[in-house]
Formats: C-alpha cells, sequence, structure tokens
C-alpha cells in the first residue's frame, strides 16, 4: 500500500509541476490544484497509513490515526480552494484586460 | 492619573477630533483644543514635584523578557519640553482654525498634529531609550503626513518625503547607537544611562556608539551637511513649520543631546564633533538665511543657524554652556513660533512670501508689523528682548576656548554669525514692511482677523517679559531644566541685562553694527552670491544619490526577476531538485531508502483506484489543451483523492475533499466559458521534454522521498491531543476539536485568509461584464434552455433536505466527523445547486442576502467567542462546554467551541457563496449582452 501511495503522491506531483510550467494561465491553475492534492496528501501520510481508525475517541477503538495532519490538511483543502479560485478570476480579469490568457501578462501585439 | 496618559491622550484624541471633524468645520480645532488642555491637565499633578528637582519615574511592564519596559520619567528637563510643545501647540490649534481655508480638511490636520503632539511628548518623557526612538520615528512619520498636508501639491509632496528620508535615515543610525549604549551599560533605562557616565565614555564601543548617536541628533535638528530638508519642508502648511520646524520637531535633536549629556560629553571626540558640526551649521546656514527671497526659507535657514548655535553650547560642553543652551532653547521656540505665524499672515493676507515683492505693509498691517519687529529683534538678540540675553551667554562661552591655539576663531566665528543673523533680521523687518509701497500684490493687504494674531502677542509678550525680568520668568523653569541637563547642581549665573563692558557686550555691539552695516551694502553681495549659490546645493547630491538608489534598484529587480512567470517558475523548479538533490549528496550516514516498519498489504480495490487514479492524472496532462476535458478528469482525480482520504482513516478530510471539489469544478466552469476553450500549442519540441524531465525528477524524489518516510517508525504528539480531546475539549472527534479548540488561534487565521480571497474575488469581479461567446470551440451555438425544469424542480425540492444534512453536520462536528468546515462547504454546495438549476436572479430574488455580511458575521462570531473568554480570566479562545438535557432529544452537549464553528460556517458559506454568485451574476450578464446583440 505505501508503494501505491508513494506512486501516486509521485504521479500527482509531476503532473503539477508540468502543467504549472505551461504558458497559458489555464494549465497553470490545473497545476496549482495537483499540486495542492500532492502536498495534502503528502501531508496525511506523515501520519503515516492507518486502515479503520478514524481519530474518534471510543471506548473499543484499539487504535487511532494520527490526528494532527489531518486537521491541519482539512484546513488546508479549503485554503487551498481560496486560493484556486483568487488564481482562477485573477486570470480570468488577466484575459479580460490583455486579452491574451498568457501567463506573462503580454498585451496585444 | 498617570504620567503615560500625557503622551498617549494626544493619540486617542486624533481619532476623536477626525471622528468630530464629521460634524462642522471647526469642532476639530475645538476638540484638538480640548485634547491639549486634558494633557495640560494631567500633568498639572506632577508639576510641583518637577519643579522641586524631583525626577518621577512610572514604568509598566512591556516585554520583561527583554527587559523593557514602557517607561516614562517627568524632570526638569522633560517638563521643559513638555510645558514647550503643550503651549505652543495650543497656540498653534487657535491659530491654523484661521489659517486654514475653507477648503482644507480640517479634522485631518489636527489629528495629524495631535499624532505629532503626542510622540513629541513621548520623546520628551520616556525613561526607556528603545521608547524614546519608537516616538522619535513617530515624529517622523506624523511631520511627513504633516508636511505632505497639501498632497495635490507636488513641492509637498517631494518635501515630505526628503523630510522622511533623511529623519528617518538618522533614526536608523540612532537605533544602532541605542542598542550600542544599552550593550555597553547593560540597561536600556535612562536613569542608569545617564548613572553609567564613565563607564560609557571609558568603552571601547564608545565612539560608533557616539557617532551613530549623533548622527540621529543632527539629522533631526537638520545640522549641516543633512539641512537641506528643512527648507524643502517649509511647503508645509506654516501652522505646521511653526510648530514643527521651530519649536518641536527640529529640537528633538537638541533634546537628545541635552538628554544624552551627562553620560556623553566630555570627551575630546565629542567636544570636536559637536562643535564643528554646529559651528559650520551656524555659520552657514545664518550665512545662506541672508539670500532667501522666500520668507519662509528664510527663516527656515534661520531656525537651523540657531540650531547650529544650540548644537555648538552643548558641544562646548562646560556646564554654563549647557545652561546656556537650554536657555536658547526657551528662547528660539519664543520668537521662531511668533515669526512664522507673522510670516503665516502676510502670507495669508497678501498671497505671496516672495520678499521681492512685498514691502511697505507698515501701512496695511502695522499691527502685525510691530508683532514681527519685536520677534525679528529677538532673533537678531538686540538688548530687552529675550534672544539677546542666551545670546550673550553664548557669546561668553565662545571665550571658554581662547586660550586653545586657534582658540580666537571661535568667538570670532560667533560674532560673524552673530552679524548675518542681524543683517537677515533686518532685511526681514525692513524689506517687507517699509522700503517703498506695495506694486501688483496677489491680494490686498489688511490686518487678520483679531484671534489670527493673539497667539503672536502671547509669544510676543513673552519676548519682551523674558527679555526684561529674566529672573522672575524664565529662571525657575530655566534652573530646574539645567539641573537635569547637568544631573548636579546648576552653576551661578545671572540672568541681568547688564553685565558691564565685557568681552561678550562688545561681540554683541560689534553683531549689531555689523549687521546693519551688511545691510547697507547687501545688493553686490546678492551679485557675487547668485554666482556661488550652486556650490552650496546639497538638495542636487540627495537627488542625485536618490536617482542612483533607484537606479540600482531597479537593476538589481531586473537582474533577479526576468518579467515572464514560467521562466521564473521553471528556475525555481530547477532550483528545488537541486536542493533536494545536494540535500540528499550532503548526507554522511548510509541510510538505506527503505525503513523496516511493517508495510500494509495491497487490496484489489486499492489497486484498481490507484490506478484509475493515476491514468487519469496522466490523461489530464496529455488532454490539457482540450481545457473542458482536462477539467473532467481533475475532477476523476479529485475524487480518488478523497477516496484515499476515505481509506486511510480520515473522515473529515474525505467529506471536506468531495465538497471542495464539487464547488471548483463548478467554478472552473464558470470561468471557462469566459476563456478559450484550447491551449494553442506554443512550446516546442525541445521545450516540453525539458519540462517533462523537471516533472518526471520531482514526481520521482517526491515519490522517494514519500516512501523512505511511510517505511520508517515515527513518534508523534498525537497522543496528547488524543488523551486531552474529550477530558479538556469535550468532543470525541479529534480533527475537530485540534480546529476549534487546541489550535482555534490558527483557524481564526484560516478563515480570515478565506475572507480575504472572497472579498478579493469580490473586488475583481464586482462591475466586471464580458460578452462571452455565443459559439462553443467546435462552432455549435449554445443551448437556449438555461435552466431545464426537471433538474431545477429537483433541487428545489431537495434543498430543505440538503440543508437539513448540513445543519446535522455542523452540530455533530465536536462528536462525529463534520463541523463548520464541511458544514459550510454542503450548504455552499446545495445552494449553488439552486443557483445552477434556477439561474442566478431567481435564486437572488428568493435569497436576497448580502454574502459580505455573512462573511463578516462569522469572523465576528468566532473572533467574540475567542474574546469571551478573557472576560472569564482565561487566554483568548479557551473553551467550556456542559452537557444539558433537553425533553424528547436527550442529553445534548453544548460547548463554547460550537459558536467559534458557527462562525466557520458563515465565513466558509459566505465566501463560497460569494466567488460562486458574483461569477454567475456576470454569467447572467454576458447571456444578456449577446441577446441584445442578437436582437440588433
Amino acid at each position: 500500500m505505501e508503494l501505491l501511495i508513494a506512486i501516486i503522491i509521485g504521479v500527482l506531483t509531476a503532473c503539477g509541476v508540468y502543467l504549472s510550467l505551461r504558458g497559458r494561465t489555464f494549465p497553470v491553475v490545473l497545476g496549482l490544484t495537483f499540486l495542492s492534492y500532492a502536498v495534502n496528501l503528502f501531508l496525511l501520510i506523515m501520519g503515516r497509513l492507518t486502515v479503520g481508525a478514524p481519530p474518534i475517541i471510543s471506548d473499543t477503538a484499539a487504535n487511532y490515526a494520527d490526528p494532527l495532519p489531518q486537521a491541519l490538511v482539512l484546513t488546508a483543502i479549503v485554503i487551498s480552494f481560496g486560493m484556486t479560485a483568487f488564481v482562477i478570476i485573477l486570470s480570468l480579469k488577466a484575459f479580460l484586460e490583455m486579452g491574451n490568457d498568457q501567463v506573462d501578462g503580454k498585451h496585444k501585439p | 492619573m498617570d504620567l503615560s496618559l500625557v503622551a498617549l491622550t494626544p493619540f486617542l484624541g486624533a481619532g476623536f477630533v477626525a471622528a468630530i471633524s464629521r460634524r462642522g468645520r471647526l469642532h476639530a480645532a475645538w476638540g484638538a483644543g480640548a485634547v491639549t488642555l486634558t494633557a495640560l491637565f494631567i500633568l498639572s499633578p506632577y508639576i510641583k514635584d518637577a519643579f522641586s528637582g524631583q525626577v518621577l519615574v512610572q514604568s509598566i511592564s512591556w516585554i520583561p523578557m527583554l527587559g523593557m519596559d514602557l517607561a516614562f520619567r517627568l524632570d526638569g528637563l522633560a517638563l521643559l519640553f513638555v510645558l514647550l510643545i503643550l503651549c505652543i501647540g495650543l497656540l498653534i490649534i487657535l491659530y491654523a482654525r484661521y489659517y486654514l481655508s475653507d477648503r482644507d480638511d480640517m479634522g485631518r490636520f489636527y489629528a495629524y498634529l495631535l499624532m505629532f503632539m503626542g510622540s513629541m511628548l513621548g520623546i520628551a518623557t520616556s525613561e526607556n531609550i528603545i521608547q524614546l526612538l519608537i516616538f522619535w520615528e513617530m515624529t517622523s512619520l506624523s511631520s511627513f503626513l504633516l508636511i505632505s498636508y497639501w498632497q495635490t501639491r507636488h513641492e509637498s509632496r517631494s518635501g515630505a518625503r526628503m523630510a522622511l528620508a533623511v529623519t528617518g535615515g538618522g533614526g536608523l543610525a540612532l537605533l544602532g547607537g541605542f542598542l550600542l549604549l544599552g550593550k555597553i551599560v547593560g540597561s536600556y533605562n535612562l536613569t542608569d544611562i545617564l548613572d553609567s557616565g564613565d563607564l560609557i565614555r571609558s568603552h571601547d564601543l564608545y565612539l560608533p556608539m557616539l557617532i551613530l548617536v549623533l548622527l540621529g541628533a543632527f539629522t533631526k535638528s537638520a545640522q549641516f551637511p543633512f539641512h537641506f530638508w528643512l527648507p524643502n519642508a517649509m511647503a508645509a502648511p506654516t501652522p505646521v513649520s511653526a510648530y514643527l520646524h521651530s519649536a518641536t520637531m527640529v529640537k528633538a535633536g537638541v533634546f537628545l543631546l541635552a538628554r544624552l549629556f551627562p553620560a556623553l560629553s566630555g570627551t575630546s571626540a565629542w567636544f570636536w564633533l559637536v562643535c564643528f558640526t554646529g559651528l559650520v551649521t551656524l555659520l552657514v546656514a545664518a550665512y545662506i538665511a541672508m539670500f532667501k527671497h522666500d520668507l519662509k526659507g528664510l527663516l527656515a535657514y534661520s531656525t537651523i543657524s540657531h540650531l547650529g548655535l544650540i548644537t555648538l553650547l552643548f558641544g562646548i560642553g562646560t556646564p554654563m554652556a549647557a545652561l546656556a543652551g537650554v536657555f536658547h532653547i526657551i528662547n528660539h521656540a519664543i520668537f521662531k513660533a511668533s515669526l512664522f505665524m507673522a510670516a503665516g499672515i502676510i502670507h495669508h493676507e497678501t498671497g505671496t512670501r516672495d520678499m521681492r515683492i512685498l514691502r511697505g505693509l507698515w501701512q496695511y498691517m502695522p499691527h502685525t508689523a510691530l508683532l514681527a519687529m519685536v520677534a525679528a529683534a529677538s532673533m537678531a538678540g538686540v538688548p530687552l528682548f529675550n534672544g539677546f540675553l542666551s545670546k550673550e551667554m553664548f557669546f561668553a562661552e565662545t571665550l571658554f576656548v581662547i586660550n586653545l591655539p586657534w582658540g580666537w576663531l571661535l568667538p570670532t566665528a560667533a560674532t560673524l554669525a552673530g552679524i548675518f543673523a542681524v543683517a537677515y533680521s533686518l532685511r526681514f523687518i525692513h524689506n517687507v514692511f517699509f522700503d517703498g509701497t506695495p506694486v501688483d500684490l496677489p491680494k490686498q493687504p489688511h490686518e487678520p482677523p483679531r484671534w489670527m494674531k493673539v497667539p503672536v502677542e502671547i509669544l510676543v509678550a513673552l519676548c519682551l517679559l523674558v527679555g526684561v525680568f529674566p529672573a522672575i520668568t524664565v529662571e525657575p523653569i530655566l534652573a530646574v531644566a539645567a539641573s537635569s541637563v547637568l544631573q548636579g547642581p546648576v552653576p551661578d549665573h545671572d540672568l541681568a541685562i547688564w553685565h558691564g563692558f565685557n568681552t561678550a557686550f562688545f561681540m554683541s555691539m560689534a553683531a549689531l553694527g555689523g549687521g546693519i552695516l551688511l545691510y547697507l551694502i547687501r545688493k553686490p553681495l546678492f551679485v557675487l552670491q547668485e554666482r556661488v549659490e550652486s556650490l552650496l546645493d546639497f538638495r542636487a547630491l540627495y537627488e542625485f544619490l536618490l536617482e542612483k538608489l533607484f537606479y540600482l534598484a531597479n537593476t538589481v529587480t531586473c537582474i533577479l526577476n526576468t518579467h515572464s512567470l514560467q521562466r521564473m517558475v521553471f528556475i525555481f523548479m530547477v532550483f528545488i531538485l537541486a536542493l533536494g538533490i545536494s540535500g540528499v549528496l550532503a548526507t554522511d550516514y548510509d541510510y538505506g531508502l527503505t525503513g523496516e516498519r511493517n508495510l500494509l498489504s495491497i487490496d484489489g480495490v486499492s489497486l484498481l483506484i490507484a490506478t484509475v487514479l493515476v491514468i487519469a492524472a496522466i490523461a489530464t496532462v496529455v488532454m490539457h489543451r482540450q481545457r473542458l476535458i482536462s477539467l473532467v478528469l481533475l475532477g476523476a482525480v479529485g475524487l480518488g483523492v478523497s477516496l484515499i482520504f476515505v481509506k486511510f482513516s480520515a473522515p473529515d478530510l474525505a467529506l471536506t475533499q468531495l465538497s471542495v471539489e464539487v464547488v471548483t469544478i463548478v467554478l472552473m466552469l464558470l470561468a471557462l466559458y469566459f476563456l478559450p476553450q484550447q491551449s494553442p500549442d506554443e512550446s516546442g519540441k525541445w521545450l516540453r521534454s525539458r519540462d517533462a524531465v523537471i516533472a518526471t525528477a520531482a514526481g520521482g524524489g517526491v515519490a522517494l522521498l514519500v516512501w523512505a518516510v511511510l517505511t520508517r517508525p515515527y513518534d508523534s504528539i498525537a497522543d496528547y491531543f488524543l488523551e486531552n480531546s474529550l477530558p479538556g475539549g469535550g468532543g470525541t472527534n479529534v480533527v475537530n476539536v485540534i480546529l476549534v479548540d487546541f489550535r482555534g488561534y490558527d483557524t481564526l487565521g484560516e478563515i480570515t485568509v478565506l475572507a480575504l480571497a472572497g472579498l478579493g474575488i469580490y473586488a475583481m469581479l464586482e462591475h466586471l461584464k464580458i460578452a462571452g461567446a455565443s459559439h462553443d470551440s467546435e462552432g455549435r451555438a449554445w443551448d437556449e434552455d438555461l435552466h431545464p425544469i426537471i433538474m431545477a424542480s429537483f433541487t428545489r425540492l431537495l434543498l430543505p433536505l440538503a440543508i437539513l444534512v448540513s445543519m446535522y453536520i455542523l452540530l455533530r462536528g465536536h462528536n462525529l466527523p463534520g463541523g463548520g468546515f464541511i458544514a459550510g462547504l454542503i450548504t455552499a454546495v446545495a445552494l449553488v445547486m439552486q443557483y445552477l438549476a434556477n439561474g442566478v436572479i431567481w435564486t437572488q430574488e428568493r435569497l436576497p442576502i448580502n454574502m459580505q455580511k455573512v462573511i463578516g458575521y462569522g469572523l465576528l462570531i468566532a473572533t467574540v467567542t475567542g474574546l469571551a473568554s478573557w472576560f472569564f480570566g482565561y487566554p483568548f479562545l479557551t473553551s467550556t462546554f456542559d452537557h444539558i438535557h433537553w425533553p424528547v432529544i436527550g442529553e445534548f452537549e453544548l460547548a463554547s467551541a460550537m459558536a467559534f464553528d458557527l462562525g466557520v460556517y458563515l465565513v466558509v458559506v459566505g465566501a463560497t457563496l460569494l466567488i460562486l454568485v458574483y461569477l454567475g451574476l456576470v454569467h447572467h450578464q454576458s447571456h444578456q449582452m449577446k441577446h441584445r446583440k442578437r436582437i440588433r
């Protein structure tokens, strides 16, 4: 299972890096979304992989998953939504003002 | 009452004055006067003690770890300055009420003035030198605001900027000097510093410390070669010049010399540095003042010259010289403030300050002329006026060095400066009030309003009273101020007008006679001066340096910034890769890649999901130029990620990810409608392979890192949270308890970020009008049926259910997966469905809620919940909980953290909907625009 997770995070990172190197705003926003998936998963697995033991206190549970990375990631997901939204609207605004969606904000020739 | 309130009252008053100025123009003036009187009233109980020579120190603990306290001190010197600042401030407030025109914003003016007054009072009464420095910098900032009061004028802005650059730069030097001083003494308190003069003077760091402190003092007091900012600051309204540039701001520098006099003076370094600077300033500025055609320019250079005189006196360093320095601080403040006000009246009533145009005003404003004459005579040092007394003491003190080689130079230079001073004072009077009749004045001159002259009259009366009866007027405050400057007994002095025919008297007479003579032969001198004027232009040097600085900053920026995001991201990625690789290579130990932790086995479902996820991710990249398809694929990846959260015991994360995914995809679809549907194929093969290599390297590196981490055991601080969640936080869902309780402060910060992102997007979208494309990328027209009836009906039916679910999720969040974030997102998704299915306008008519307010209330509720714990004596955001028994429902837990979670909920709902609804409105308008086009 650890191998699978390593591959998934690696692939998500690679996709994110490749897309964020593109020259148009929309792929870059997609790339940032990929990178936030990768980073959120990476943060979560710092608490190692635990199956079937959510951190909800009960008398019957034998062990719990690490709640700390989960709390970190929960807010990170919401914040990255805020960031993605901001960037996409920014790129929309830039597109309207510049007439193209080049990331370098080049004006119409 | 507290001493600190004396300095803090004007700051509180500034807000008060700005607020009441909206109710009427003159309210601000009355308010400022009342604030100043309040400060005087707070001071009054301490005046008697300070006069009797007691030193009053009050301190409030501030940063005990650094040994820093907020400490205030009132002794003779502080008292003198506090009285000068408050009393002259009161006169200035009265004067400015008549000076400012109807177009000037009185509230802003008086608020700035009070801020400045408070900063100045802070400097005068600080016991801690770091605190003194903070007030010092605040005077720079508030004077910047005051000088640039007429913001539309170019010279106001550039003058203000120059003053800020020079005095602010000096403030930085002063900070360095104070830190060294604190290191030498081991304390930042003035009491300790003033007691350790010998230690300071014999320390190795004495010289660098002295130079840094003097740089601070000299820039503030406009000493040569930093004097050029003061004439340029004359772009300020005249009340500001009368206050800042005669009695207060520029006096801060000499105040510092006086304050630290016992600790720093008495060495040859002090003597040479301070004396030389003072002497050069005295001479050069007095010389330039003679040739200034602008009334205020003349006064500015005269001020610089008098500040040089005071500096020189402190440099000489004898007790008697220090006393004379304090005396001249008082006298200069009185006569120069009145002269500035007189110049302001002349400008106000004639419309010009140019002495080439002004003449013969005696017949139009004799009253003002008389007042100006008395003050100018005091400035020139004519007997019977206060300026004469301290100037004669100054002349006597310059004789102190007469026995040194070249010692005669000092008294000669002093007399020469005296001659210049008489000449420019004479010019101020003769040129403006006599010398023919005025022609072509911009305004017909007449006397100003009665009360505008009152402040000048009071000060001029003081000039005379102090000049004639010094022993009964100024002696008490002078003695107590001088004794706290000297930290010891005051030398015998005799404040009399007549000391017999001594050398100082002859120097005074020589200055008077020489000055009159010089004024008579001024015409050829003016011609000569015009030729050499450019040689002494430090303003040009400043501007040259400023230009070079901007050039340098530009060059550095151009080197570091390639103006291409693509290239910058590329450099960033390569750099990160290099960091990672070098980190691995630099490790000495021989770790294996795989650790010894037991691994989990792979099951078929997981393998399937992982395969789908990886394929979807790669497909997104491959298809990324087809934007809509790549977006759909991205949604699949997001769902896969939430399944991973489900698998690995993170139900809260799974719920959050799922709802965020919906909102994100909707948002991106809305935005994509306006953007090009396809990305052009721009980057060539080489560029794509280069990026692919970097991406693969980054992904591979991260995968290896994840593998290495996951196969190793670890220690976590999680046990603390798991153990204390229920007993301490009252909730069984540990993730939620961490969010709203243990780390509630972080969460508060995070919802603030979210709120700001929402508002930022709102700002970008407001009033945005775009015409959408009428066809999609493949040339098909959009479906006319925007809101299919089946979907609309279903979502309407589902709405109550969805809201109910989100409420349930919110309430149970403390104990089971859920909470404010998730419930907020679910509510947002439920409402977004309505907008999608029924249209923005339809939904907004039925849900007329201002989302900005929802965000605001959310933040307010969260913050107030945190603050509430203060009232019970607990730290910010401490939570409490209790169980209550409700009929029918049964036992129910109430926790204060739930109120906090409600705040989180509202912010999430508000921000998410604000973003989507506004983008939706833009859509709606674009459809309308399209429609209109078609009709045409």
